[in-house]
């Protein structure tokens, strides 16, 4: 118990220090790992909850994915990260009150309030309860049960984001010279070659 | 001490507030807006699945893979569109992007 304690301590300092590094790097790749670091703090703070399948998912999709498109995108584009950055302390004051306001308001939150026994019971009720069975069997069980349309759907966003990211970032440039399977396997011998009668003592 | 779920509540608190505070510091840089969105959206997972795993109830694991496709879908987009944007205009300053303003 002392063992899981000090984890989940060590993996929420370690998130949430990360996440604060992220938002005040100076230089926009630095907040990219600090991002993957975060991610990957967040996915051992879900399997502290049992969550292994999801947390597997996020380091995944997260890490694996996500994080790395956007180490690309800002390695690709050529920006002037310093000239972006003027005004930093600007924002500073008021950015700091509005996220000061929200920390307490959501401390207060969680701080006075408990759960309704009947809830605990519907909540039980609700879905399969948590047994021997491994975390990645149970989601299967539902997902692809009481689930299927919403996972069905979720396929559909993620293929309507693939084609929608393809076709954004797709482009024809003139002058370009690529190979056309369909004019070479086209050409017929009369349109390239031609036989000639050549005068003794003359070129073509 | 027993941890529980008002201290995984608290660390998403946190990381809400790291997001929102990240969107107002860096209102120039759409790159890092985007990481602090991303941000926001783990701090909406970790309190989903923490609910779960403390009520007992899977069915917010599966609400937390729905958001985790969206958040991966919305992220694609957005670097695509940030892409494009950069080519057509040279620039991703915040401040620069009002064309369709009229």
């Amino acid at each position: 118990m002392i063992i899981s304690t000090i984890a989940f301590y060590l993996f929420a300092a370690m998130t949430i220090a990360s996440a604060f590094m992220v938002i005040a790097a100076k230089n926009p790749v630095h907040s990219v790992l600090y991002l993957i670091l975060a991610f990957f703090n967040s996915a051992a703070l879900f399997v502290l909850l049992g969550a292994e399948f999801l947390a597997m998912i996020l380091v995944v999709v997260y890490v694996g994915a996500v994080a790395v498109l956007f180490l690309f995108v800002v390695m690709m584009l050529d920006i002037n990260f310093a000239e972006l950055r003027q005004g930093f302390l600007q924002y500073l004051p008021i950015g700091g009150l509005v996220g000061i306001i929200l920390l307490i308001e959501l401390i207060l939150v969680v701080s006075g309030w408990t759960l309704s026994p009947e809830a605990l019971k519907l909540a039980a009720g609700a879905g399969p309860a948590v047994s021997n069975v491994t975390n990645t069997e149970q989601l299967g069980a539902i997902i692809y049960t009481d689930y299927a349309f919403l996972f069905q759907t979720a396929g559909m966003i993620l293929l309507v984001a693939m084609i929608g990211a393809i076709v954004l970032t797709l482009r024809h440039r003139p002058g370009v010279r690529k190979q056309s399977v369909a004019s070479q396997t086209g050409r017929r011998p009369e349109d390239s070659m031609a036989v000639r009668k050549v005068e003794p003592g003359q070129g073509v | 001490m027993e941890i529980g779920l008002a201290h995984y509540l608290t660390v998403s608190a946190i990381l809400l507030t790291l997001g929102i505070f990240g969107i107002f510091l860096n209102r120039k840089n759409v790159i890092v807006i985007l990481m602090s969105v991303e941000l926001i959206l783990l701090a909406v997972n970790i309190n989903l699945i923490a609910f779960s795993a403390f009520l007992g109830n899977l069915v917010g694991q599966v609400f937390a893979l729905f958001v985790l496709t969206v958040a991966a879908g919305e992220a694609a987009i957005g670097l695509a569109i940030l892409v494009v944007y950069f080519r057509n205009r040279g620039t991703i300053a915040v401040e620069d992007i009002h064309h369709m303003k009229g």
